[in-house]
């Protein structure tokens, strides 16, 4: 089991419940995959520093879970199948940036 | 024949009369930062030049270590969109 987080951008012109129900789509996926989610956060609709498919501001969800390694390529190919989704960034956490992490949860919880 | 003045001494270049800039330091190692982490790009812009180029090791005397993290924090940030590739006036 190691843990990852996933940053992925969701096209501004979905309506929220469209929002909502990807991000409960890939929960539900990785939960499938026995994935125990440890946090999520919504940033909400940002401004992008540079405009991706024409589009210049994006729905941020930031998901932190950890997992068996199998379960990423699979996520990554739904990612990618998905048209909703912009871009997305799937990274390994090492010990100093789970640690960093839990500092970080803290602070944003706090 | 008067000799050639030995006293004016023209300099051919402009002395440089900084002290012998001081020694430069990795403000990784010396904070403790073990993460550079690559969500919070107000942190990582002081990495990056005007133009959004990575500064090299020479001017910010980052240890290469750290520099390799940072390197790698900077383009991930750039790949979600939250830093540009290239920028005019970034400062």
């Amino acid at each position: 089991m190691n843990q990852y987080e996933t940053v992925f951008i969701l096209n501004p012109v979905l309506s929220e419940d469209q929002v909502k129900e990807a991000v409960d789509k890939y929960v539900g996926f990785l939960k499938e995959k026995g994935a125990n989610i440890i946090n999520k956060e919504n940033w909400g609709l940002k401004k992008m520093a540079y405009p991706i498919q024409k589009k210049k501001s994006g729905f941020y969800h930031f998901i932190e879970y950890t997992v068996g390694g199998d379960a990423i390529a699979p996520l990554e190919v739904e990612f990618k199948r998905d048209e909703r989704i912009m871009r997305f960034l799937t990274v390994k956490m090492d010990k100093y940036g789970i640690e960093y992490a839990a500092k970080r949860r803290a602070k944003v919880n706090a | 024949m008067a000799t050639k003045g030995k006293g004016d001494v023209r300099y051919l270049q402009p002395i440089n009369v900084d002290s012998g800039n001081q020694k430069k330091y990795c403000r990784f190692k010396k904070a403790g930062i073990k993460y550079i982490d690559y969500k919070d790009p107000d942190y990582l812009l002081r990495f990056v030049n005007p133009q959004g180029k990575i500064l090299p090791r020479r001017l910010t005397g980052t240890s290469l270590k750290y520099q390799r993290k940072l390197a790698t924090a900077i383009k991930r940030s750039r790949h979600i969109a939250l830093m540009p590739y290239v920028a005019d006036n970034l400062k």
